[in-house]
């Protein structure tokens, strides 16, 4: 049996998407900016396609660049609105997602400051707000946490930022149909295809009307001159396609409260993250038990999961959100996250729960670490 | 990512368990680095003839305490001490991702941490 437990890393098409992608692909193959009936065709489809994703979140068409995903466009926000302002202060969370973090990191002749979470991963508002400077130029906070799944509230920290006249960037590739998304005090917002059983490689950032981006590479006139480059119709059209069919979240929600439910009745289990949190997540350490050699005992068994383990990663450190929820080193090491998706069945959890119990029962009879909690 | 061979150590472990009235016991590691390794060996007429582990840490550190007990199983103690972290690298087909090396290190270590407290 195969389970398919790690959707918060990437999604299966719906063989919907798939359908309509192949129909681009073969049959409306044109390019946008071409002049002719092929071009025509084209650029009505990716401006239809423009507008579900921005309807989803009540934008407006003009509001919408497709790009190559969530990292591209969490980069496009960042540099591109840095790139016009002389303000030289960044202020972003302890929990952000590598795409994020890694470009705050890159940033030359910037100050970027970190603003901590609860034991539950939400955002201190307070700390947030005295960050802030008159030299602050940007706010960015992850909406959905892809690892414990909590949901940040961008309306409160919008109105921080408008506050104090701040831009705020979102990152809401795990959120984005999971969660409504309200982009009234939002500068800019990322979402991406994969993780909603749309294709690889496409994405889109939200740029609220008037607000300029700088562009990141050079080329023609594609997408207001933000995102040059020939647009990914096929992909464009197919996640378009995946934002149309929408998410049974209760569904989904169901099934993860039932595998939550059954997993903490294994001894010495910890719920990492907040109760209520993104509908598809749950993260759970397993105390005494490293991840990644849990991880591959499922994987035997056909179930595949991720970890924030140490082993897992090639730095050697435990996940940097685990950590900064102020967890202990053997909680982190020792943490599984299991992501479904609408596409999880009943007996996948059943499968699932049947197996972890035998395989963390094996691990710690192996390990020398006993009773702890 | 990891070998048959490490997998295999990793899966169906021969040595996991403790020694009661073990003649040297050695324990390495930490919670930080996320690797513990506790090494029970019996010793009879200098030879190793009993040597068990427990070990919390990833599938590298498994496989390599297993293969650290079956090299060292069977060896005199002198030998035993010569033993080096390529000795378990070659047990596990040496092929240890290079993130990985330092977990047969502590194989090795937990083993020199056991003879010197047989030795005492």
């Amino acid at each position: 049996m195969k389970v398919y437990l790690d959707n918060g890393a990437t999604t299966k098409a719906d063989e919907k998407v798939v359908a309509e992608m192949k129909k681009v692909l073969v049959s409306e193959y044109g390019n946008p900016s071409s002049l002719h009936s092929f071009g025509e065709r084209a650029k009505e489809l990716l401006e239809k396609s423009r507008k579900t994703v921005a309807d989803e979140f009540g934008a407006g068409s003009d509001e919408i660049i497709f790009t190559s995903g969530g990292t591209e466009s969490n980069n496009l926000a960042i540099k591109g609105l840095l790139s016009k302002t002389e303000k030289k202060h960044v202020i972003t969370t302890k929990i952000e997602h590598p795409s994020v973090y890694n470009t705050c990191k890159s940033l030359k002749g910037y100050k970027v400051s970190y603003v901590g979470v609860d034991s539950e991963g939400f955002v201190k508002l307070d700390e947030l707000e005295k960050l802030i400077t008159k030299d602050t130029a940007l706010v960015s906070v992850i909406h959905g946490n892809n690892e414990v799944g909590v949901i940040q509230d961008i309306e409160k920290i919008g109105k921080i930022c408008k506050k104090h006249k701040v831009f705020f960037h979102v990152d809401a590739v795990q959120s984005f149909t999971k969660v409504p998304i309200d982009v009234k005090n939002v500068t800019t917002l990322s979402i991406s295809s994969h993780k909603i059983h749309g294709p690889k490689g496409v994405g889109a950032l939200y740029i609220k009307r008037g607000v300029r981006v700088g562009s990141l590479v050079y080329g023609g006139h594609q997408e207001r001159d933000v995102r040059p480059g020939t647009e990914n119709l096929p992909g464009i059209v197919g996640f378009a396609k995946a934002v149309e069919m929408k998410q049974p979240v209760e569904q989904i929600k169901k099934l993860r409260e039932k595998l939550t439910e059954e997993i903490l009745k294994i001894p010495n289990t910890k719920l990492n993250g907040p109760k209520e949190r993104l509908c598809n997540n749950v993260n759970i350490s397993f105390m005494g038990i490293e991840g990644e050699s849990l991880l591959m005992m499922l994987n035997m068994k056909g179930i595949a999961v991720s970890t924030g383990s140490a082993c897992s990663s090639q730095s050697l450190e435990p996940s940097h959100v685990l950590m900064a929820l102020g967890m202990k080193h053997e909680q982190a090491h020792g943490s599984i996250r299991f992501t479904l998706s609408k596409f999880t069945t009943e007996q996948d959890i059943e499968y699932t729960v049947k197996e972890l119990k035998k395989i963390v029962e094996k691990l710690r009879r192996i390990s020398p670490v006993k009773n702890v909690r | 990512m990891y070998a048959k061979k490490v997998m295999e150590y990793f899966k169906s472990p021969k040595h996991v368990g403790t020694i009661k009235n073990a003649d040297g016991v050695g324990e390495v590691g930490n919670m930080k680095c996320g690797d513990i390794l506790k090494l029970y060996i019996k010793v009879k007429d200098n030879v190793i003839k009993e040597i068990k582990f427990e070990t919390f840490g990833c599938v590298a550190a498994i496989a390599s305490s297993e293969a650290l007990c079956r090299v060292a199983k069977g060896k005199t103690v002198d030998e035993a001490e010569k033993l080096s972290n390529e000795d378990v690298i070659k047990e596990l087909g040496g092929d240890v991702p290079a993130v990985k090396v330092h977990c047969s290190f502590l194989a090795i270590d937990a083993l020199k941490k056991a003879i010197k407290d047989y030795k005492k």
